[in-house]
């Protein structure tokens, strides 16, 4: 479903994207076009997300950067976490990156962030007291129940899920995840969920953006 | 309603046969499903998809909950002469929308 | 390093389906309505989809009619119903003037594993049919909304 983007659902909401990517907001009535040009202007740039922002002295994620130019830039409220709106931006914008190898600069600021990262994601947690690893290292490619456990790769988001019904973030993938294990799952914008998704893309890199990839 | 997407080649030869592609944006709520209070969430399906060539019928379908979220369709048509293809479909609530696209018959 | 049994269970509460589905004999009147108690032969109508199903949600499926009928023969309708799900009917489609080749493709939902029934009704008052049984395993991760 995947290979084929006439059966890829996650193309509804690019088409969302693309008018909402012409249409003027807020204060300073600009569209996300009146200032980076077509979309395809930002080619590449999601192969480095999650990225550092100075002004936070923190990672952001694409969906946040995108939100701070709602409301920095356009002077327009943010998109609620998992909207359709924000999740078709940031599904437009990843899938200008498709192909590309994900590349972390893993030098600069960014490295503290992604050894707490790493740290949480071989941290056991919850009432079944498991680690990510132990899922996604010591028993990838072995089935739970029906599933098939996955390397864990972080390279599609935001993706269409069948089991979802429509698509959803790396944040929502997350939470599933930390339920699973009956962790009390990340409240959305935790930075410790931005540090996993940081430390997932440096564990991936090289490896394509699938943006937006289809999973059951 | 958002738009779907349709697909259809760019050209097709007069007599043959050709592929359309629908995807429609719609949850297909199959009124089977609970929510996190355990309150049924009412159902909310899209019943029939129609689809016309030029004026003249394609195909009818009828869709039951048992269709995926976002329906996704695929069916075939005859190319007679460059036309319209009409795409109606309608909810449960009796709701109608539809969309456009133009084949051209060489 | 052994999965607790229970994790599998987890997604169950937020998914489950009303367990009320329909029966053989739901699919079987079903069917009458639309044949009016005209025999129903195996042949010409072609199911497709697959045998193992991993995530019910989605199911790859494609009706058709693959080989040409004797000349001034058509297909006017395709049927699917399914045994195992909520609802006897997943899909009927009717070809109307400007209709290529008898087939219709799609993307279904299956509640559980069973037998789905397809049916092709023709213009000379003739019904034909095909079936698949096939296995639905259930996903295990969980969801939070
Ligand atoms: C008023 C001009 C303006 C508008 C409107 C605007 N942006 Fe931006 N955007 C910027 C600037 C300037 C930057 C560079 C970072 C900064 O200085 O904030 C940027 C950065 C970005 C980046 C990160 C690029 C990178 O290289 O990492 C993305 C993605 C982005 N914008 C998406 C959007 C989207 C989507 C919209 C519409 C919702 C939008 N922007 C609206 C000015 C704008
Ligand atoms: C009990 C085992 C288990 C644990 C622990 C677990 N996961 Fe998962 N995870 C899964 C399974 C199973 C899937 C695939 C679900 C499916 O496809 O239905 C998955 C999917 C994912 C995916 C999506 C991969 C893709 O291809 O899209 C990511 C990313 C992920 N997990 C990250 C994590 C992180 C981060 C943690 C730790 C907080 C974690 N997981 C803990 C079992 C686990």
């Amino acid at each position: 479903m995947q290979d084929d983007d006439t059966q890829n659902p996650a193309f509804l909401w690019v088409l969302q994207a693309e008018s909402l990517w012409t249409t003027r907001a807020g204060t300073a009535n600009k569209s996300c076009a009146d200032c980076h040009g077509a979309p395809a202007a930002l080619k590449g740039i999601a192969a480095h997300y999650p990225a550092w922002n100075s002004a936070a002295a923190a990672p952001i994620t694409l969906a946040q950067r995108i939100n701070l130019c709602r409301t920095t830039h356009q002077g327009a409220p943010d998109f609620p976490p998992e909207s359709d709106p924000l999740l078709a931006l940031t599904t437009i914008v990843g899938l200008h990156s498709r192909g590309q190898p994900l590349d972390i600069d893993e030098t600069g600021p960014l490295k503290p962030f992604i050894q707490a990262g790493q740290t949480l994601f071989n941290t056991r947690q919850g009432q079944l007291n498991l680690s990510c690893a132990n899922c996604h290292e010591d028993r990838a490619g072995h089935r739970l129940g029906g599933a098939l456990i996955p390397e864990g790769h972080a390279n599609g988001y935001p993706q269409y899920r069948l089991e979802w019904q429509k698509l959803g973030s790396f944040p929502r993938r997350l939470r599933a995840c930390m339920l699973g294990v009956r962790a009390e799952p990340l409240p959305p914008n935790a930075p410790d969920a931005t540090n996993i998704e940081l430390y997932l893309a440096t564990r991936a890199r090289g490896l394509k953006v699938e943006t937006p990839a289809v999973r059951p | 309603m958002p738009r779907p997407l349709i697909n259809i080649p760019r050209k097709v030869k007069r007599g043959s046969s050709f592929d359309i592609r629908i995807l429609l944006a719609h949850p297909m709520e199959s009124g089977q499903r609970r929510d996190d209070f355990g309150k049924a969430i009412p159902r909310d399906i899209i019943r029939s998809v129609h689809c016309t060539y030029a004026g003249e019928e394609i195909i009818r379908v009828d869709l039951f909950p048992a269709i995926a979220a976002n329906p996704f369709l695929v069916f075939s048509a005859r190319a007679f002469e460059s036309g319209p293809i009409v795409f109606t479909w309608t909810d449960d609530q009796g709701v109608a929308s539809f969309d456009t696209v133009d084949l051209v018959v060489e | 390093m052994i999965l607790p049994r229970r994790l599998l269970l987890i997604g169950t509460a937020t998914m489950l389906a009303t367990p009320a589905g329909a029966t053989k004999s739901d699919v079987a009147t079903a069917i009458a309505a639309l044949t009016k108690g005209a025999p129903i032969r195996p042949g010409r109508v072609r199911l497709d989809l697959p045998l193992l199903v991993e995530n019910g949600n989605a199911v790859a499926m494609t009706i058709d009619v693959p080989d040409p009928l004797p000349a001034g023969e058509r297909v006017l309708s395709l049927h699917v119903f399914a045994e195992g799900n909520p609802l006897p009917g997943i899909v009927n489609a009717y070809f109307g003037p400007r209709a290529g080749l008898p087939r219709l493709s799609t993307r279904i939902r299956l509640a559980t594993s069973q037998t789905v029934i397809a049916i092709a009704a023709c213009a000379d008052g003739t019904f034909w049919s095909d079936s698949v049984d096939l296995l639905v395993t259930l996903a295990a991760c969980v969801e939070d909304s």
